[in-house]
């Protein structure tokens, strides 16, 4: 039994593992847990992660959780190319400055968009007060100033010339506002041009492959939901957007 | 011009830093940032820092927060990078971030998943006890402390049961990064009157575990300021500052 990944491609950080795994050729085996139909709370996924998120990894009798952790194991563990995680002190410290800035900012403001945008009026069938709607944009359009002017400058990409897991997990985590419908990369050329090239790195037709689902998350209904559910994702993402 | 830390020990990973540093002998000089002192552009947390004593600190960190680290021309933000490149440069041993693959990756998962458990909610209550009254002149409703309380809560308990467990320290027998990451964290409710470790002896005897390895000693240094919270009651704050961050404090508490 060799590698095995537990993910959800509309999950921002399941995405950046996979297309991290199949560029570099890692051989894994594709587990499949659906959260609209509450897959990550069965008692075998527990099993798996009893944190009950995606993405998990299973390595033998070893269980990780944190995409981070994983991306960094896999680097470990299957000698990927050094720009990747390089081996320079400096340069692996920017990397690592960037994964740790992430959580709350790109991703915390991505998801949040995403949420408030798409995911909530999926559950509840009404839209949210447009005030809401602005401020949470206005929030990502912040992190994005920051994102641009100190993490990427007037570098190719985030430590260097090279592209490295900073790149891969920051443009993962920006998909996801897209996918609800806020094209962020139609008036940011820089950014625009930084994406293009991280969808060069990895392969163009990879990065497709894996954004297909987030890319239609419009066509999303509500019967989709496991209706067990459908209570208790309405709470959980209430709480998360108060 | 050697190695700069740019820290104010009221803030947790400021802490964990200077911990680290000083318990593996890491020669550094201490640069003093006063987050609550200041004029226009300086402010807590994650509001602009300006350190109090030097010409050039506003390059130090482009993100204007502490920690921040200076090494020759070489600038970095971010406790778990800063703490990374120290165990790196200085070879600290093997324990910190253990050579192991699946020991590291424990280390890894733990400082990963802490971003938005633990430190998602154990800073809010010196927000709400002593940080936000001292900036807005108001109280808070108690219902706002529950409500953090319970996040907290509900972090430890998965803290406990997935993380530490029945080991002595998160990834085992010796202490990590993630275990000192972690203390440090929790010591900030400790410090404002939420003694998070009093119901929950596994915890206890786990921070004590953490105190000894890294020396009882710098352990309290490192946190006298917090244990003297009610001090910072007295101090001036920057009228400017009070007018620019009470709506900006309000508005994070929602």
């Amino acid at each position: 039994m060799g590698l095995e990944l537990y993910l959800d491609l509309l999950s921002q950080p399941c995405r950046a593992l996979y297309i991290f795994a199949r560029s570099n050729n890692i051989p894994f085996e594709f587990k499949q847990v659906e959260l609209m139909k509450g897959q990550h709370k069965t008692e075998e996924f527990q099993k798996v992660n009893m944190l009950m998120k995606v993405p998990a990894m299973r390595d033998g009798s070893f269980t990780l959780a944190e995409s981070i952790a994983i991306l960094l194991y896999m680097v470990r563990k299957f000698k990927t190319p050094d720009h990747w995680y390089p081996s320079d002190l400096q340069k692996r410290a920017r990397v690592d400055e960037y994964l740790s800035w992430q959580h709350i900012s790109i991703r915390g403001k991505g998801s949040k968009l995403f949420l408030m945008k798409l995911l909530l009026p999926l559950l509840t069938g009404q839209p949210l007060p447009p005030e809401k709607l602005e401020g949470a944009t206005e929030e990502l359009n912040a992190v994005l100033k920051q994102f641009e002017e100190t993490f990427l400058q007037d570098k190719p990409f985030i430590a260097g010339s090279e592209i490295s897991l900073a790149d891969l997990v920051a443009l993962v985590e920006l998909m996801q506002p897209v996918g609800s419908g806020y094209d962020l990369f139609e008036e940011r050329p820089k950014l625009a041009a930084w994406r293009r090239r991280v969808e060069e790195a990895v392969g163009k037709q990879l990065f497709q492959e894996a954004h297909e689902g987030i890319l239609n998350a419009k066509n999303l209904t509500v019967d989709m939901i496991a209706p067990e559910m459908l209570e208790q994702f309405k709470q959980h993402l209430l709480k998360q957007v108060a | 011009m050697g190695l700069e830390l740019y820290l104010d020990l009221l803030s947790q990973p400021c802490r964990s830093i200077y911990i680290f540093a000083r318990s593996n002998n890491i020669p550094f000089e201490f640069k003093q940032v006063e987050l609550f002192k200041g004029g226009p552009g300086t402010g807590p947390g994650r509001a602009a820092a300006r350190p109090s004593n030097s010409e050039g600190a506003g390059k130090v960190s482009l993100l204007k927060k502490v920690p921040a680290l200076k090494d020759g021309d070489f600038t970095l933000a971010e406790c778990t990078a800063i703490l990374l490149y120290l165990s790196r440069k200085y070879n600290t041993p093997d324990h910190w971030y253990p050579s192991d693959i699946q020991k590291r990756a424990q280390v890894d998962e733990y400082l990963s998943w802490h971003h938005t458990n633990i430190r998602a909610n154990a800073p809010k209550t010196m927000w709400i006890k002593v940080l936000i009254p001292l900036f807005t002149g108001q109280p808070l409703p108690s219902e706002k402390l529950q409500e953090v309380m319970e996040g907290l809560s509900a972090s430890l308990k998965q803290f406990e049961e997935r993380f530490l467990k029945d080991k002595a320290f998160i990834i085992g027998s010796e202490i990590s990064l993630a275990d000192l990451v972690a203390v440090v964290e929790l010591m900030q409710p400790v410090g404002v009157g939420c003694d998070i470790f009093e119901d929950r002896p596994r915890l206890m005897e786990w921070r004590r575990r953490v105190e000894d390895a890294v020396g009882k000693e710098l352990f309290f240094q490192a946190h006298e300021m917090i244990f003297n919270i009610r001090e910072l009651s007295n101090i001036q704050i920057h009228p400017q500052l009070k007018e620019h961050l009470a709506p900006v404090l309000m508005k994070m508490l929602k």
